[in-house]
């Protein structure tokens, strides 16, 4: 076994330094890697350009980055729920790269899996695919996408081992397996590192071969943005 | 006139036998709680589901289980969750067979508007771009017009474009229209809406042949 397991938050984002590139996972508020994104609030990193679905809300998630100014470019699908961005963004203070969500994964997906670009109908005849190439494939137009460039990828997983395995719960699984292996460094956080062993292997999600550093992160939130429910009768 | 419960209700019944359904948000995700409950349907949402469910009854909410829409959802038996990428290779690879979404504008060629207005609301497209690329099965749901009463069915779209020529089918208040190679054809009118109301309501071209139905909203 190789040991991936760093002993904190501290030795897990040793390295980043400002004006870094990261993938941070996360659909909304659910299965972002909150302890990553305190630390790198804690540290002061600034200029960060962030790829990540969403922005968080203004007072968590990525928002508690935004509100210091900490991030320079984001590079999301979604950013409805974050008045504090809107306002950045309005204002000019962000640079914000907008792209389809399903762009977004495959940008990821690529990166991990070795592929420099691929084509994707998503965005065609828009203003998303102004300046890229297109090209024609059985009659239909598709855009060339590029494969992202990171140097940090946090991420967030339910349960995970030393060697870097990971298995995710429900729809907080999202952006976090397309971005482990698809930067230079991937953290990962889980809510429960087990013993090594004691995860099924037939269960993996994430092999651990695509994560350098993974860690026990701590006091979870896990904040519902929003909470909808049945009356019963 | 139709309300959006209406408009939900209406495109109920275009949800048939064995389809995998994507809902947008805001009147699309209403549409699940009338679909009949006699034809099996599983509701796909991007975030990575597969056999959604409704609301959990309160004091189940589980923040690992939500929709699209960030709401917390139940699943029924028989769902799955996944990543981001598995995800849009269903909506991308077309395995997914009806996508029902909002627009704020839609062209008679079938070009769609539904994430930005420059320089005064900018939330972004999510998946919708990937949506409405590759979904063959595109039913618009909306109002027909805007709340400064323009309309929102027109000749050419004004915004930013989500996707060229891919809407077929479009429920709003008034009326259920089909996009031709001609323009919006008009198939059904809302219960007591005239077609002069409907003409004076959209700006593109519309085509009325013959006597125009009334809509059945009930299942």
């Amino acid at each position: 076994m190789i040991n991936k397991k760093v002993a904190n938050v501290e030795e897990a984002l040793k390295g980043v330094t400002d004006n870094i590139t990261c993938m941070v996972g996360g659909f909304g508020l659910s299965g972002i890697p909150e302890n990553a994104i305190a630390q790198l609030v804690k540290l002061g990193i600034k200029g960060l350009t962030c790829i990540s679905n969403n922005a968080g809300v203004d007072d968590f998630g990525l928002g508690l980055l935004l509100q210091k100014h900490q991030i320079k470019k984001m590079i999301s699908s979604y950013v409805g729920e974050n008045d504090e961005f809107e306002r950045q963004m309005l204002s000019g203070e962000l640079d914000v790269e907008l792209i389809p969500q399903g762009t977004l994964a495959e940008r990821c997906r690529a990166a991990q899996a070795g592929f420099p670009a691929i084509y994707t109908p998503a965005g065609y005849g828009t203003e998303v695919a102004e300046g890229k190439e297109t090209r024609e494939f059985d009659g239909k137009m598709y855009v060339l996408e590029h494969a992202f460039k990171a140097d940090f990828a946090f991420v967030k997983a339910w349960k995970g081992d030393a060697a870097g395995n990971l298995i995710f719960k429900g729809t907080a699984r999202n952006f976090n397996p397309v971005m482990c292996g698809a930067a230079k460094i991937t953290v990962a956080e889980v809510e429960e590192l087990v013993p090594l062993g004691t995860l099924d292997p037939n269960q993996i999600h994430i092999p651990g071969i695509f994560v350098q550093r993974i860690f026990q992160g701590n006091h979870y939130e896990k904040r519902i943005e929003q909470r909808t429910v049945r009356q019963r009768n | 006139m139709l309300d959006k419960i209406g408009i939900a209700k209406r495109i109920a019944k275009e949800v048939k036998n064995g389809y995998y359904v994507n809902l947008g948000i805001g009147i699309p995700t209403l549409v699940a709680n009338y679909v009949r409950n006699d034809i099996e349907v599983e509701f796909q949402s991007e975030n990575g589901v597969l056999g959604m469910g409704p609301f959990p009854f309160e004091g189940e909410e589980d923040a690992d289980v939500i929709n699209a829409g960030k709401q917390t959802i139940t699943t029924l038996p028989g769902a799955s969750f996944f990543d981001s990428a598995i995800s849009f290779s269903m909506i991308r690879g077309k395995h997914v067979d009806l996508t029902i979404l909002g627009a704020m504008e839609v062209a008679e060629n079938g070009d769609i508007a539904n994430w930005k207005i420059p320089g005064r609301l900018v939330k972004g497209m999510g998946g919708a771009m990937d949506l409405v690329a590759s979904a063959e099965n595109i039913i618009v749901a909306m109002m027909h017009t805007n709340k400064a009463g323009e309309s929102k069915l027109l000749k050419r779209c004004s915004l930013p474009l989500t996707g060229v020529g891919c809407v077929k089918k479009i429920v709003t208040n008034l009326a259920v229209l089909e996009v031709t190679d001609k323009g919006f054809k008009l198939l059904e009118r809302a219960p007591g809406i005239s077609v002069e109301a409907i003409k004076e309501a959209t700006e593109g071209t519309l085509i009325i042949e013959g006597d125009i139905p009334e809509m059945d909203i009930n299942n």
